[in-house]
């Protein structure tokens, strides 16, 4: 069974290759493609029991299928790794992807790019699975930069309108300037250690280096260059929320299985190097809690339905990030899991709200969905409590309380970090409840159009249960998990509490959380308009909904700077050379045409007066 | 029989390659420019026939044959074009044949 590993990623590669080079009806286009994401997860679910009743020895299983070339001392492979850490990943992305697409055959009916927009999304899969399995460096960065190719794709999938082209080209050049410190990192990485076999690179790392080297240090940081583009971390995040442009199906698939969670793979993959590198490794400490709590507060800020859960996604991937950094690995896995599970759900439903109210994605012009859309209703406030962590019920709460016991007692914890963490929880909590309350309680604003499908509930109804039971499994998957990624609780320094605590603590911040939405847009909405147009409130929602005026900054550091200099370096010498040679081929062009006069006669003089002139020079030189 | 000169065959042919060319650069009818290419091509012929009666060799008379024969191919194709260019037309203008300029 563990020889049908090949097939996970080739099947979806090869239907995206189909859809992408015949044209087929639509019926036909919606099977190969829900059907090759099937297959792939049924091989991929079956690959992991086999794995988890006959265990290798070694830990993992290894499949190579070719030498992929062979220079000069680098010779990557095409070769699959299996451990515990690629199985969660590969289950997760394959499963998820699959009820993505079913939902999708029936979002995208009325398209006109059906068989494009499949063919995409199957190649943004097959690549996220080859990303996942990869067993060099080189392999997982192929996957990664056909992730970045899809997403580039997608987002600007309808490419009529030219917001959403510029939108694709956002997150594809914000995620390069990522990826181009990454490819860096492998360079140095080969260049030191002579191999981008992830194994051996994690062995010769440990026992090369030291901790604390520089070289370590500076390739960990270059890494998590990458990391932050892909997944949208500060200060590279501005690319997720413009990314929203793309059919909402694809938001789920972006958020939810592939692409922004790449870059906690990465990390957690290489955990060896990060452990090696302190500094490197309190940088992604940094980047976790800082993004995380600027997510939240511009989520609290957003108008757009798509953007609040963008800035969500942000800002609990800064989560994992954060759990990445203090050192409790498996717990960043697990809430990527339970993440997985609820924002493609939160994504879905999303996508019914605002296919039923024919397109709008103001959430202040919606209103009390909850009648007409019970089954959109009840899976996105599932999905919902699950993000802001509903204790004891939902999967969300257990891998968040996990994050914020780690962030408190593992190794590079602090309390200074769980509590940012909980000003997180309380964020996430006010911003979802905002959301639920605007959207599907109080008067009806907007008369629903539409009404959705099974092929659009059913994925609904089953990640809404994974939404609830993925928390249970937590034990099993930390056991499942310790051979790869393990954690013990560090010394705690100041105040010392126990597990139970902060969860208990979470739990109040939770209903807080909750309580505040209740209360600021559900009974005296009054209270939040009062708030949002004090003086300080003006500057601070302003500041927060254009995301940090990041964009902005950019623009005038980065963009403004670009276009000066092109527009400046217009015509310069070297310009004026080549305008030259252009203005020299048009003359000689208008002389030459000229000389076509269309005379017969004229002709012949011509070639009269040629043959006495050549006559003469072969006579008299 | 006594051998005609050589420079009398020569400026005879030279003169008669000079009238046809003249009659192709100042006619204006495509009849008479088919005609003076046939006289530069007797003109040809001519040199090509006093050389080989020079050299005693039969050469040049194989090849004012092979004259013969593409002046024939020439006119045929050239009279076939000149019939379709005047019902076309209803005139025989050379200068008229300028839609391909420039």
């Amino acid at each position: 069974m563990l020889r049908l590993l090949w097939l996970v990623p080739a099947i979806p590669f090869a239907s995206a290759l189909t859809l992408a080079t015949m044209r087929l009806p639509r019926k036909a286009v919606a099977w190969i493609a829900t059907c090759s994401i099937a297959a792939s997860s049924v091989i991929s679910l079956l690959v992991s029991i086999q794995f988890l009743t006959n265990p290798p020895s070694t830990g993992a299983c290894i499949q190579v299928l070719w030498k992929w070339f062979d220079v000069d001392g680098l010779r990557p492979e095409i070769a699959l790794y299996l451990d515990p850490l690629s199985i969660i990943m590969m289950v997760v992305v394959a499963f998820v992807s699959f009820l993505i697409h079913l939902y999708a055959t029936e979002f995208m009916r009325g398209d006109d790019g059906y068989g494009r927009f499949f063919a995409y999304m199957n190649l943004f899969v097959a690549c996220m699975l080859t990303l996942v399995l990869a067993n060099n460096l080189l392999l997982l960065y192929l996957g990664w930069e056909g992730v970045g190719l899809c997403s580039y794709l997608l987002i600007g999938f309808w490419y009529r309108d030219a917001e959403n082209g510029r939108a694709g080209r956002k997150a594809f050049i914000v995620t390069r300037v990522g990826d181009t410190a990454m490819v860096i990192g492998l360079f140095l990485l080969f260049r030191q250690l002579g191999t981008l076999n992830i194994q051996e690179l994690m062995r010769r790392a440990a026992s090369e280096w030291h901790a604390g080297s520089v070289v370590a240090t500076a390739a960990a940081l270059l890494l998590l260059g990458g990391a932050v583009g892909k997944s949208a971390q500060l200060p590279l995040q501005t690319w997720l929320p413009d990314a929203m442009a793309g059919p909402t199906p694809v938001s789920a698939l972006i958020h939810a299985a592939t692409m922004v969670t790449a870059g906690v793979y990465l990390i957690a993959r290489l955990h060896v190097l990060y452990a090696l590198a302190p500094q490197a490794q309190f940088a992604v400490i940094v980047v976790g809690a800082a993004t995380l709590l600027m997510g939240g507060l511009s989520a609290l800020t957003q108008h757009d339905l798509k953007r609040v859960l963008a800035y969500s996604t942000i800002s609990q991937v800064g989560y994992m990030f954060l759990a990445l950094g203090v050192g409790a690995w498996p717990a960043a896995i697990f809430h990527f899991m339970t993440h997985a599970f609820f924002k493609a759900l939160l994504f879905l439903g999303a996508g019914i709200v605002i296919e039923s109210l024919n397109g709008e994605h103001d959430i202040f012009h919606m209103g009390g969905l909850r009648k007409p859309l019970p089954v959109a209703f009840w899976t996105f406030l599932v999905a919902g409590c699950s993000l802001a962590g509903l204790p004891l019920i939902t999967a969300g709460a257990f891998s968040k309380g996990w994050i914020l016991w780690g962030a408190y007692s593992a190794a590079n914890g602090s309390v200074w970090l769980w509590a940012s963490a909980l000003a997180g929880v309380f964020l996430t909590s006010l911003y979802t409840f905002r959301m639920i309350f605007l959207v599907f309680f109080g008067e009806q604003r907007t008369q629903v159009a539409h009404r959705p499908g099974h092929a659009m509930h059913i994925p609904c109804i089953i990640l809404a249960f994974l939404s609830i039971a993925g928390g249970y499994i937590k034990s099993p998957f930390a056991h499942f998990l310790s051979p790869v990624l393990s954690w013990s609780p560090g010394a705690m320094q100041g105040v010392s509490f126990s597990e139970t605590v902060s969860e208990g603590i979470t739990a109040l911040i939770f209903l807080l959380g909750l309580y505040s939405a209740y209360i600021f847009f559900l009974r005296r909405r009054d209270y939040a308009a009062a708030l949002a147009s004090s003086s300080t409130g003006r500057v601070l929602h302003r500041f927060w909904f254009s995301d940090w005026a990041m964009d902005w900054l950019y623009d005038r550091l980065f963009v403004r700077p670009v276009v000066w200099a092109a527009k400046t370096g217009k015509d310069d010498a070297i310009d004026g050379f080549y305008t030259g040679v252009a203005r020299l081929n048009e003359l000689t062009w208008r002389g030459m045409s000229r000389t076509q006069s269309g005379r017969l006669r004229w002709y012949v003089a011509g070639i009269a007066a040629g043959s006495i002139v050549l006559i003469a020079v072969v006579m008299f030189l | 029989m006594t051998a005609v000169p050589m420079a009398d065959g020569l400026i005879l042919g030279a003169a008669l390659f000079a009238l046809g060319l003249a009659g192709l650069l100042l006619r204006r009818n495509l009849l008479f420019l088919l005609i003076s290419i046939e006289i530069m091509l007797n003109g040809a012929g001519v040199a090509f026939v006093t050389a080989g009666s020079r050299w005693g060799r039969p050469d040049g008379q194989v090849m004012f044959l092979f004259i013969l024969a593409a002046a024939a191919a020439e006119v045929a194709v050239g009279l076939a074009l000149l019939l379709r260019f005047y019902h076309r037309r209803q005139t025989l203008d050379a200068d008229s044949l300028n839609r391909m300029r420039g």
